[in-house]
């Protein structure tokens, strides 16, 4: 596979500049203690995405990753944050993020998890350009975090928003790598699932503690209804 | 052909939204489902064709045949099921209509994550399964519903984003191979590049999708979605065309496996899905010992049979594939059957708690022995079918894995033994009250055409059928 002229330094610099600043946002999300801050650390991940996205078209010279960038940017700057916004103030969520685990040990996790994710990664090296395996790498690194802020923190919201950045963490990982094909149709395509998920908070109006991934719970649960 | 199997329900989907009466509407979903599954029966004949759309090799077309017949039983058994529900008001006209729709819709999307040829496509056709059935679990709007479908979303919204960053990993492994473009995400031509695949990258994208479509086949560890969506929901949909959700998912299991092992220096698939089919069948059996909700046992079995088909696709080679896929299939429509029988039940005693469901044959002699049918069957004694599948896959692992036929015995005979364990109360004992109407002979027709599917593959296996099956198998 070819270089391509714009994998340049500096190419590769700012695209690595995007995708590291989108994951200290997942570890701000992670560590975050006031609810309300939550839409707004989240619509900063999503600007930083859209502009991953518009970064990457530019130097891979691929439009359609333009496309991309604006649907990130109206639905994850702008439409979900507001929702998001609303359901805090609308639904009277509690103030404070009920956690499963204090912030030091949550945060060593993360930091576990994102060497995880560059071990798992890197010994793709001959295969993958280092581009795409660094971003991939970061990118796994933002799932990994969304999904231990859906099991670390308890109420439905937060784990809401650990699903959307966790999505955020696909969508990095889509528009890393040189030449996918369908990538707005996919992204399009797991937006919907976002919306779906936000609209249900909304229209369901489930505000209780909801521990989805806690198995041990569940089973308890279980017992306790059945 | 493919396109026309896909695009029946769909379009019937669309057309749904448009009929106001929900008797149409019932009619239409009958209709549209019978015409499925006639184009689907085109299906075999059309083995090895595959275009950039749709891919029809022999495990597809059996999936997609199986999954267009319960559909056309199921819808026609919703027919009788839904005027109950209608009566007692746990649906109203306006959600039959997106009832109708959803259930079109669910089967479409299944339909294509079967046939397509598109690693991309298939898996936005799951993602749109799960959240056509995360809607019609929600339908009857009651808190446990609401609590359940939600549950289901979450567990299954994870499943999907990990299967999609699998789709893109799977797509990065196949770069060296194919080079950028369509071909890299298209399944018949991955199977033939594996070897010049990336091999780290290949494993990446197997953790992955193993764990993401294993959500969906209610593999543990994730698997604890599914009692609550099965037992909430309507019955039709929620539990019995959910079931062959379950088969979708283990046959993009079954293909990524093929990928996998197309390159002998990745990590080999088998041990991997063996361990999770193991681990879910043993989490399940443990688990149906203490269930007082109907719905939910049987849910839990589901899982349990579900782990036992993925054990056998982990153990792979002919004999253990072939029977997987006839394990799938004959649970598949006996799990219909006991669903369907459950419904009715809980319609009958106004209940679905093993408290309220009490000596059903001298309530209602024929739902009352389809049931127990039902029952000898799903716990896999002879003569009918599952005894079969089961034997040989515990034969086939003693021979390649004798250590694992161990737990894999243990979980088959007390997962057995739990289900024989209800069959006394829930169809002899002391009868409970009737607070519903029960169903008509004529309603109980496809429990029976399907029960009768499961007593003849399990006394005669015809040849050209035995043919079929080792031809899937590969």
């Amino acid at each position: 596979m070819d270089a391509g002229p714009g994998q340049t330094a500096l190419g590769y610099d700012v695209a690595h500049f995007l995708g590291g600043a989108s994951l200290v946002l997942s570890f701000a999300l992670l560590y975050q203690a006031r609810v309300a801050s939550l839409p707004k650390l989240y619509a900063m991940q999503g600007i930083l995405l859209a502009l991953a996205a518009f970064w990457q078209g530019q130097i891979r010279h691929a439009p359609e990753l333009y496309v991309t960038g604006v649907i990130t940017l109206a639905a994850k700057g702008i439409i979900i944050p507001i929702a998001l916004h609303r359901i805090v103030q609308r639904l009277a969520i509690q103030r404070s993020i009920e956690t499963a685990l204090g912030v030091f040990p949550s945060m060593v996790l993360g930091i576990g998890l994102v060497a995880l994710a560059i071990l798992a990664v890197t010994p793709a090296a001959p295969g993958a350009k280092v581009l795409t395996r660094e971003n991939l790498a970061l990118a796994l690194s933002v799932v990994l975090l969304g999904l231990l802020m859906m099991i670390t923190r308890r109420t439905a919201l937060t784990q809401v928003v650990g699903f959307l950045s966790m999505e955020n963490g696909l969508i990095l990982a889509a528009i890393g790598v040189a030449g996918m094909p369908l990538v707005v149709e996919l992204s399009v395509a797991i937006l919907v699932l976002v919306a779906f998920v936000v609209f249900g908070v909304f229209f369901f109006r489930i505000r209780e503690r909801f521990d989805s991934l806690d198995l041990r719970f569940l089973e308890q649960m279980d017992e306790a209804e059945h | 052909m493919p396109a026309l199997v896909v695009i029946v329900p769909f379009a019937a989907a669309l057309l749904l939204t448009a009929i106001p009466s929900w008797r149409a509407g019932a009619r239409i979903n009958t209709g549209a489902s019978m015409l499925c599954f006639l184009f689907a029966c085109a299906l075999p004949a059309r083995v090895g064709e595959a275009s950039r759309l749709f891919l029809v090799d022999a495990q597809a077309a059996h999936f997609a045949l199986l999954t267009a017949f319960i559909a056309m039983t199921t819808a026609w058994f919703s027919g009788a099921y839904i005027q109950v529900e209608l009566a007692v008001r746990r649906l109203d006209r306006r959600r039959l209509r997106l009832y109708h729709t959803l259930y079109q819709a669910f089967l479409g999307s299944m339909l294509l994550a079967l046939l397509s040829n598109n690693t991309g496509i298939t898996w936005v056709a799951l993602e749109g399964a799960v959240i056509a059935s995360v809607l019609i679990v929600a339908l009857p709007r009651s808190a446990e519903a609401v609590r359940a479908a939600w549950r289901f979303f979450i567990i299954g919204g994870v499943g999907i984003a990990l299967a999609f960053f699998g789709t893109i990993v799977l797509y990065l492994a196949a770069l060296p191979a194919l080079g950028p473009g369509m071909l890299a995400m298209t399944w018949s031509e991955l199977f033939s590049a594996g070897r010049e695949c990336d091999r780290a990258v290949l494993n990446l994208a197997f953790v992955f999708l193993l764990i993401g479509y294993g959500t969906k086949a209610a593999l543990a560890p994730l698997h604890g979605w599914m009692p609550d969506a099965h037992a909430e929901g309507p019955t039709p949909v929620s539990a019995v065309l959910a079931g062959s959700a379950l088969n979708v998912a283990l046959f993009i299991i079954l293909r990524l496996r093929r990928v996998i092992a197309g390159n002998p220096s990745a990590i080999d698939p088998g041990p991997p899905i063996m361990a999770l089919g193991l681990i879910s069948i043993l989490i399940a059996v443990a688990s149906l010992w203490s269930r007082r909700d109907v719905k939910r046992f049987f849910a839990y079995s589901s899982i349990e049979q579900s782990g036992v088909a993925a054990f056998a696709f982990g153990l792979g080679g002919p004999a253990a594939t072939f029977a997987g896929l006839l394990h799938l299939t004959l649970h598949t429509l006996t799990k219909a059957s006991v669903f369907q029988c459950v419904g009715r039940a809980a319609q009958l005693k106004g209940g679905q708690k093993f408290a309220d469901i009490a000596g059903l044959i001298p309530a209602s002699p024929a739902l009352g022995l389809s049931l127990a049918a039902g029952i000898i069957a799903l716990a896999a004694l002879p003569p009918f079918g599952l005894f079969t599948s089961e034997f040989l896959i515990a034969s086939a692992s003693v021979r390649a894995a004798p250590l694992l036929a161990i737990p894999l015995m243990i979980g088959l005979v007390t997962g057995g033994w739990a289900v024989m364990a209800r069959l006394q109360n829930l169809c002899l004992g002391v009868a409970t009250p009737n607070k519903g109407p029960g169903p008509k002979p004529v309603a109980l027709l496809p429990i029976w055409v399907q029960l009768a599917l499961v007593l003849l593959l399990g006394l005669a296996m015809p040849a050209p059928i035995a043919d079929w099956f080792a031809r899937a198998a590969g």
